[in-house]
């Protein structure tokens, strides 16, 4: 293999598909931006596995960071993270972001290839996860981890297990369940059409045996499929108060009876086809309802940002430890890009943190010796010791999560508020119906009108108009990139009357963020700078050098890299340094604090200043919303925005800067106390108390496989101006519901009509339930589409 | 017509057999992953070296 290196040529990398800005690197006649992409070809080369980028273009992704793994030799971790161990072999599920194209699929089913210690590796590719089995002998589950970030596939880590969480077991029954409810309903079907047909004298010895056919179907329909509403019927019965599935269980109940009585004692069909067919579309509604992303997480916490374990100092030496084995006076070892897992006093070191998760401040603080680091802060530079004071789960910051009032936050839906006065009716009709028969002294016919009544008045498709209009709207949704976690959340969106704003990452994007520089540099100057950002593979470095835009290099000297502070090197014969104040050899008052600072011969040049760009189209958002909404905006940073932030609001408006992540909570504790539904659109961790105390959280993201906090609903960035019409969507969903919930009862009355005269016959039960109900899913599905087009979001 | 009675009884118990597979593959996870099979299957066989 040859390997040289040339100068800057326009290319592209042949591993990640980025554009070559440094150093470009040549093998084989492929071009590489870094050594990362360089090493994970070679790697792929060596094991002739190069058919990896025939399949895609550049599939590749750029590696950011390295990671310790020492951790993963601990028994205790290891016992937490595997799935299966057996005395040969053991089996691991890691949730892989990185994975994105079917190279990846071929790439890590074949890792065999690179160790043969690995049996077999699977890939669920909507759920980002492999699952490796591997021998025991002659690899540890450290040396499978290394293999994947090796190949540039770093499996995430964290103290919330996503790979566990995601089980989908609660799925599996209910399908089951309908595939069951299915079977019997079409094989009742089968059996019921001689008698809506009218039986001859010869299929009239077959009766009998269809009647006790059809209720041994209705058996296991009645007592397993429809078993969850006769539970949640009785429980919320218990706690006295009716929701929807109490007047359900209600009818399944009849329904069975009434069969059962008809079969027993021979007179007439029974209902078992009504019964089988209103449990199959409960279920299917029920099924509708529970569409879920397998690649989204809403109910992210702490623990997903957190490390599973940190390396802990004992008599000197380091030593890995679970974090929920930390217990207080444990002294840890930060390295850089770290984090700090629980409430701790800084021992020895010198501390550059960054604090973002926890204040939504963007700038490093430094600490002194002595001083309460809190949870959640990522060291940036060298390695520090810290003594644990706090249990990790009492820290500051997860105290967020901690706080009792979340529960008082139990959400009211239309079909519960309805169900009540709608029983309530059929009671009365249904008894008034019994009255009126025996009053005329016809005991038979006061039963069967009795019955009848319940059966006929079935709220089947209350509870089927609302799945199904709000999963038109969820599909509706997602194609817009607006991810809302179920249909319960869209009635929440439906009813917001204000908005709490973030600011930084909410307002603001750093995707298409500008550099300008507060002083000016000369062609020779900008030469020395380049050449030294070049040596740097930090994304900033990365940056400058592409909004510099300069070709030609020195050679250079001494060249020295110092994490989370900058970069310094000999160019030329002159000493240039870049970076944060940390590194400059002296004190500088710079114009702007946050920056690249630039000091060449021990002169201050000036500061390259990254400007978060206000995302695109604000000021039209802002004036729509600001007609329907209270809004507000609650931002952690320091109030450089504020006149910015004047011209965008209403003088009405309430902007407030340096809000905790505890003080954004209570503000919306406060507004939600006046009776406000409160929306809250925010990004990172530093919101996400606030975004689960809201009626509905919205976590933006320019980068849906991002990690964002537990929320409502996930919105992409660019789609954040739609957000007006998805708020108006939803409140026509709700209207589209309540026409549905017309139409019902509309179809309702004829039943009736039949019923309290005691003569409904079991075939215009059955006729006349599923008619309703393609009319309802019909209606809601055109009216959706509808809206949907009105509101410009199809 | 009494054939009728066996007819009945054997299409009850194919229709039961389809059930159990069908619940039998639920179990087995093969609907777990509807996605990546798919495009498992597009991949070229290892060259032969």
């Amino acid at each position: 293999m040859i390997e040289h290196h040339k100068i800057l040529s326009a290319s592209i990398c042949y591993h990640c598909g980025e554009e070559i800005t440094g150093i470009d690197r040549v093998i084989d006649d492929k071009h590489f931006c870094c050594a990362g992409c360089q090493g994970v070809y070679q790697i792929l080369a060596a094991n002739n596995m190069c058919a990896y980028y025939s399949y895609n273009d550049a599939p590749g992704k750029r590696l950011s960071h390295t990671s310790h793994f020492e951790y993963l030799d601990e028994p205790s971790v290891i016992k937490q993270l595997i799935d299966y161990q057996d005395e040969k072999s053991t089996i691991v599920t890691f949730y892989i972001p990185a994975i994105h194209c079917s190279s990846c699929i071929w790439l890590l089913e074949h890792l065999y290839k690179i160790n043969p210690a690995i049996f077999s590796s699977r890939i669920d590719f909507l759920k980002k996860q492999v699952t490796i089995s591997f021998k025991n002998q002659g690899l540890s589950l450290r040396n499978v981890v290394e293999t994947l970030v090796e190949i540039g596939y770093e499996p995430a880590i964290n103290l919330q297990d996503v790979v566990k969480e995601n089980s989908n077991s609660v799925n599996k029954s209910l399908i089951l369940k309908i595939a069951i409810a299915g079977f019997c309903m079409g094989n009742v079907m089968l059996f019921s059409f001689p008698e809506y047909f009218g039986l001859s004298g010869l299929e009239r010895q077959f009766q009998s045996l269809f009647g006790w056919l059809n209720l041994a179907f209705s058996i296991p329909v009645t007592f397993y499929c429809g078993r969850d509403y006769f539970v949640s019927a009785w429980n919320s019965l218990k706690h006295k108060h009716v929701n929807l599935d109490t007047p359900l269980a209600l009818i399944i109940a009849v329904l069975f009876l009434r069969t059962t009585y008809a079969v027993v004692f021979n007179i007439g069909p029974g209902f078992a086809d009504t019964l089988t067919g209103l449990v199959f579309l409960l279920l299917m509604g029920k099924w509708v309802k529970q569409r879920t992303y397998h690649h989204i997480s809403f109910d992210r916490d702490y623990r997903s940002y957190f490390p599973i374990a940190i390396t802990t100092l004992q008599d000197g030496k380091e030593k890995p430890k679970a974090i929920n084995e930390l217990t207080i006076g444990d002294r840890l070892w930060i390295r850089n890009g770290e984090l700090v897992p629980a409430d701790s006093i800084l021992m020895k070191g010198d501390a550059w943190l960054d604090m973002s998760f926890v204040t939504g401040e963007t700038e490093p603080q430094q600490k002194v010796l002595g001083e309460i680091i809190y949870a959640g802060g990522k060291q940036m530079g060298e390695g520090i010791e810290i003594e644990v004071v706090k249990n990790p789960s009492q820290s500051y910051l997860t105290s967020l999560w901690n706080k009792a009032h979340y529960t008082d936050n139990f959400k009211h839906n239309f079909n519960d508020s309805v169900a009540k006065y709608f029983s309530i009716a059929v009671f009365i009709i249904a008894f008034a119906a019994m009255g009126y028969w025996f009053f005329n002294s016809n005991t038979t016919k006061a039963w069967a009108a009795f019955t009848a009544v319940i059966i006929v008045a079935c709220p089947c498709v209350l509870a089927l108009s609302t799945p199904f209009t709000l999963s038109a709207i969820l599909s509706v949704f997602d194609r817009r990139g607006f991810y809302v976690k179920n249909t319960d959340a869209v009635e929440e969106l439906a009813k917001c009357s204000a908005i709490v704003f973030d600011k930084t990452g909410t307002l603001t994007t750093t995707e298409n963020a500008k550099i300008h520089f507060t002083g000016t540099l000369d062609q020779e100057e900008k030469k020395l700078v380049v050449s030294l950002l070049n040596h740097s593979s930090h994304p900033l470095s990365r940056q400058i050098l592409k909004s510099l835009s300069f070709n030609g290099f020195y050679a250079i000297s001494k060249y020295k890299e110092i994490p989370g502070k900058g970069i310094k090197g000999l160019v030329n014969n002159q000493m240039v340094y870049a970076g944060n104040q940390a590194i400059l050899p002296f004190d500088i008052k710079p114009i702007q604090q946050s920056g690249v600072h630039i000091v060449i011969n021990s002169a201050y040049k000036g500061t390259f200043v990254i400007e978060q760009q206000w995302r695109e189209g604000l000021d039209k958002l802002i004036s729509k919303l600001e007609d329907s909404f209270r809004l507000t905006v609650l931002s952690g940073d320091t109030n450089k925005d504020h006149e910015a932030l004047k011209k965008l609001f209403l003088p009405n408006a309430v902007v407030k800067f340096k809000q905790s992540p505890h003080d954004k909570l209570e503000a919306i504790l406060i507004q939600q106390k006046t009776g406000e539904k409160v929306m809250m659109l925010g990004d990172g961790l530093n919101d996400a108390g606030a975004l689960k105390q809201s009626n509905f959280g919205i976590a933006i993201t320019d980068n849906i496989n991002n990690f964002t906090p537990g929320c409502d609903g996930i919105l992409k960035g660019s789609s954040l101006n739609d957000l007006p019409n998805f708020h108006q969507l939803s409140k026509d969903g709700l209207k589209i519901i309540k026409i549905s919930f017309a139409i019902a009862i509309a179809y309702n009355c004829i039943g009736l009509y039949f019923a309290v005269q005691g003569t409904l016959y079991p075939l215009v039960a059955a006729v006349l339930m599923p008619i309703s109900t393609i009319t309802i899913i019909s209606f809601t599905t055109i009216a959706t589409r509808f809206f949907a087009r009105k509101n410009h979001l199809l | 017509m009494n054939i009728l009675y066996f007819l009945v009884g054997c299409s009850v118990l194919m229709a039961l057999v389809f059930l159990g597979a069908f619940i039998w593959s639920l179990k087995n996870g093969q609907h777990d992953d509807v996605v990546t099979p798919g495009m498992r299957v597009l991949f070229d066989d290892d060259e032969v070296e």
